[in-house]
């Protein structure tokens, strides 16, 4: 194949290859080795913020989505250590923001809940920050719930680099940092945002919803209840779901 | 207003790279930046209005709101603290009726904290409308607060508030040689940049400014990067809480540093420098900007600079606004290019991609005024110093419990027991030695030396004695690093909340063991996976203190299996502000002591 040409490096004992200038989990992820991640989406330049992705090259810790694959690395991923850290970000995320997955129309498709159940993260076990978030309904097809914004920057850079309007931006910083809307009011209906968006496609979790699309997919039917997360991320599950049965809406929009 | 905002966009051509600096000037003429004016600014400098706001909501200088005429900001440093700022800043509250970090009711002044403003030798220290006063008294908090209420425009006060002194209790190699300006610019030149580089490299010249990186090797990583202009900057963004060292080199020898400036500018081949100050040195700026000036007339800066032709380069200030990150070098150069100062992804260093892209040299002040006499004497200059990996001196600023509080330039290689002897300590508890980012050594532990071999340090060393409450002093800590963090990544922006408020129970008696295990496992969390130094080092005090001084912890846990994390009473004071009751009924307290 191929591939015998191709640089390769370990990640837990086994060989990935890839093409000079890919990072070592997009290598990863195209050689169907899951990585987890949330901040990284694979139309987009990697930006490094989550850090679930961390792997450990060498003794050292590492975001592998923005870190280059080299011939000959020696890449711990799944390893006690490293799932470890990275259940702790997930619980991180959870007690950061306001977390509800009963009652989120996101749930089940939201790669934030994917990616615990993967790691197995149980409870929170930090405690919740509980912060005021209030929800933005302004705009008449869109509707922006702050509360659980994990701050990944996706629709940002979707919105800037794809839709050309800007939409989103991000003000304050630490623990005080949040997403703010490109408009003196703060309203969203004050912004060019439009259903047709490239933005309002690649929210990973239940930020930026759909008005009057409320659980048309019933739960237990969507995204990740269908397929693990491990799966839908390098491609498995894709196929395996265009050759069962369709899904009431065509092929599905939500979380992509 | 809108005229206004002409004239300071005019003043700064309407340069979206110089929005740090346009919004400073906005906060120095209105007080606040209103929403009008990001829509206004954003208009016309063609700037998305989020990024502006962005921009704004960032550093901690840039008040989004009216923050009153009289803005005060305690400096909340440990050392601060210890001299006893939290009641001066208690007394003023109560003289003007107004809760911390609110605006009065008039709108005439607020009063809050702000990070470590760099005075701890004169400590507690404040900024009024971002001037800094030192040496904080109750009679001076009097005057200060009958001023205020008085509406005494600030030009009009006393000019000795404003004095700040400088304190230099020893002095080794740095500085006590002299040095006649445009004499390591005529060794440079008369070498040529490659030789000078060497030289450089020759002397194993560290960075003073914490992370250590060889400074020879980085500009000759920058001379050999290929780009359309290099750019040298000064890191003046001393920000680590206990350090002033940089801010005694900008004021007592400062030509020292532009000449380190120039000599780097020749070496890599750079036009156009920066020196990047600290939002808390106002009073440097104008004496900055004379020597600039001197020097533009001297024809050390300026074109074909000591008669070469080519040599042009001429350096330009920027002035931070408030974030202890900018002084990493990556977000320096973001705050620098008018952005938000978040750490960039790394490689590409600055090195071959800085300042706009470009091959950039970023060094701390110390480094500079190093290099610029290694140019000079040679690279042996240096080497008659210190220890092996450690060339030189360290400049280190010592503060806290300690008779004579100020600048010690020691040889690399002293040990702790040394400068607590220089400096008058006893009955030392604990030290830490770099800042909170840096090591807590406990008193067994003053025969460690100071260098990067062991102790390695960006300059901070302040001494706690035995009077001290360590849990206090890391719960200042994390109070520090939790402001500070950009909040571009996870274990940063949610591990240092988490750290604070974990420390802060400790430190009140409503910690429990589960929370010194929790304590330990975010600050390694935040140790591993980091995006930069900040989130990377934020636990290192918490660590140490778990490891040294666990009796400290021990003492202030509670008994129980399960404790609540907070006063059940205080937790009810909003409900009982909202109904206006204060009565029995309305405390828990009595029912829960059984």
């Amino acid at each position: 194949m191929a591939g015998a040409e191709k640089p390769m490096f370990a990640m837990d004992g086994n060989d990935v290859p890839f093409e000079p200038g890919q990072t070592i989990l997009q290598a990863a992820l195209a050689a169907g080795r899951y990585v987890p991640h949330l901040c990284f989406h694979p139309e987009f330049k990697p930006h490094g913020s989550c850090k679930l992705c961390t792997v450990k090259i060498n003794g050292r810790t590492v975001a592998s989505c923005t870190t280059l694959a080299k011939q000959g690395d020696e890449v711990e991923s799944e390893t006690p250590e490293i799932q470890d850290l990275r259940r702790n970000l997930v619980q991180f995320l959870f007690v950061e923001g306001n977390h509800f997955c009963p009652s989120c129309e996101k749930s089940g498709s939201c790669m934030l809940q994917a990616v615990a159940y993967d790691l197995g993260v149980m409870a929170e076990h930090f405690s919740p920050f509980f912060p005021s978030r209030p929800i933005d309904a302004s705009h008449p097809d869109v509707l922006l719930d702050f509360n659980r914004c994990i701050l990944c920057e996706l629709c940002i850079r979707a919105s800037a680099e794809v839709d050309g309007k800007n939409v989103f931006a991000l003000s304050g910083r630490g623990a005080k940092k949040h997403l703010i809307v490109n408009a003196e009011s703060g309203r969203l209906a004050d912004t060019r945002l439009a259903v047709e968006d490239k933005a309002m496609d690649v929210c990973p979790v239940g930020v930026i919803l759909r008005k009057r699309r409320g659980f048309q997919v019933p739960i237990g039917e969507r995204k990740y209840d269908q397929h693990p997360i491990r799966e839908v991320a390098v491609g498995k599950a894709t196929a395996r779901h265009a050759s069962g049965k369709p899904s009431p809406q065509g092929p599905s929009k939500e979380g992509a | 207003m809108s005229r206004d905002l002409s004239a300071i966009l005019a003043r700064h051509q309407h340069d979206p790279l110089r929005l740090v600096q346009i919004l400073r000037d906005v906060v120095e003429e209105h007080g606040f930046i209103s929403p009008g004016t990001i829509t206004t600014l954003a208009e016309r400098l063609s700037l998305p209005r989020g990024r502006v706001e962005g921009v704004a909501g960032f550093y901690a200088f840039f008040p989004t709101e009216n923050a009153g005429r009289y803005r005060v900001l305690f400096s909340d440093n440990i050392t601060d603290r210890m001299a006893g700022s939290v009641e001066l800043r208690q007394r003023m509250l109560e003289a003007f009726q107004v809760r911390d970090g609110e605006v009065s009711r008039d709108g005439l002044v607020s009063i809050g904290t702000t990070s470590c403003t760099g005075l701890c030798d004169q400590g507690p220290a404040m900024l009024v409308n971002g001037r800094a006063i030192p040496r904080l008294t109750r009679a001076r908090i009097g005057s200060i607060s009958a001023m205020i209420h008085g509406q005494a425009p600030l030009d009009t006060w006393p000019a000795n508030l404003f004095d700040i002194h400088t304190h230099i209790e020893r002095k080794d190699l740095l500085l006590s040689t002299p040095l006649a300006a445009g004499a390591a610019i005529d060794a440079a030149i008369a070498r040529g940049p490659d030789a000078t580089v060497a030289q450089v490299k020759a002397s194993n010249l560290r960075g003073r400014g914490g992370a250590g990186f060889t400074t020879g090797v980085k500009w000759e990583m920058c001379r050999a990067a290929p780009g359309e202009a290099h750019y040298v900057v000064c890191n003046a963004d001393e920000g680590e809480p206990g350090t002033f060292k940089d801010r005694v080199l900008l004021s007592d020898y400062a030509d020292l540093v532009f000449e380190g400036m120039t000599v780097a500018a020749f070496a890599v081949g750079a036009k156009r420098g920066f020196l990047y100050l600290r939002a808390e040195y106002p009073f440097l700026l104008a004496p900055l900007e004379a020597t600039l000036a001197e020097r533009r007339k001297a024809g050390l800066l300026g074109k074909s600079i000591r008669g070469v032709a080519d040599f042009d380069f001429d350096i330009e200030i920027h002035v931070g606004a408030g974030a202890y990150v900018c002084g990493e070098e990556s977000a320096l150069i973001e705050s620098l290019e008018g952005k938000r100062g978040i750490p960039r992804n790394r490689p590409p260093y600055p090195v071959t991609s800085g300042y706009l892209q470009q091959p950039t040299v970023v060094n701390n002040v110390e480094t500079l005024a190093k290099a610029a006499f290694v140019v000079m004497h040679g690279a042996d200059w240096l080497r008659v110093r210190g220890t092996g990996r450690s060339a030189g001196t360290k400049v280190l600023s010592v503060s806290g419990d300690v008779a004579r509080p100020g600048i010690y330039e020691l040889p690399f290689g002293a040990t702790v027991r040394e400068v607590l002897d220089l400096c008058g300590a006893t009955d030392v508890q604990a030290v830490q030695v770099g800042g909170p980012s840096g090591m807590l050594l406990s008193r067994s532990e003053q025969h460690r030396r100071i260098m990067f071999e062991d102790v390695p340090s960006a300059g901070a060393f302040m001494v706690f004695d035995d009077s001290r409450d360590i849990l206090q002093v890391l719960e200042n800590f994390a109070s520090f690093f939790a402001h500070e963090s950009c909040g571009f990544c996870t274990p940063c922006r949610v591990g240092t909340a988490l750290q604070r408020r974990m420390l802060s129970a400790l430190a009140k008696g409503y910690g429990t063991r589960r929370d010194l295990k929790d304590l330990a496992r975010v600050a390694k969390v935040m140790k591993a996976s980091s995006h930069c130094g900040l989130g990377a080092t934020a636990g290192n005090a918490a660590l140490d203190a778990l490891e040294k001084f666990k009796p400290a912890f021990e003492k202030r846990l509670g008994t129980l299996e399960v404790m609540p994390t907070f006063d059940l009473d205080r937790s009810l004071a909003p409900a009982r502000e909202v109904t206006g009751r204060d009565d029995d009924e309305a405390h828990l307290s009595h029912e829960e002591e059984e």
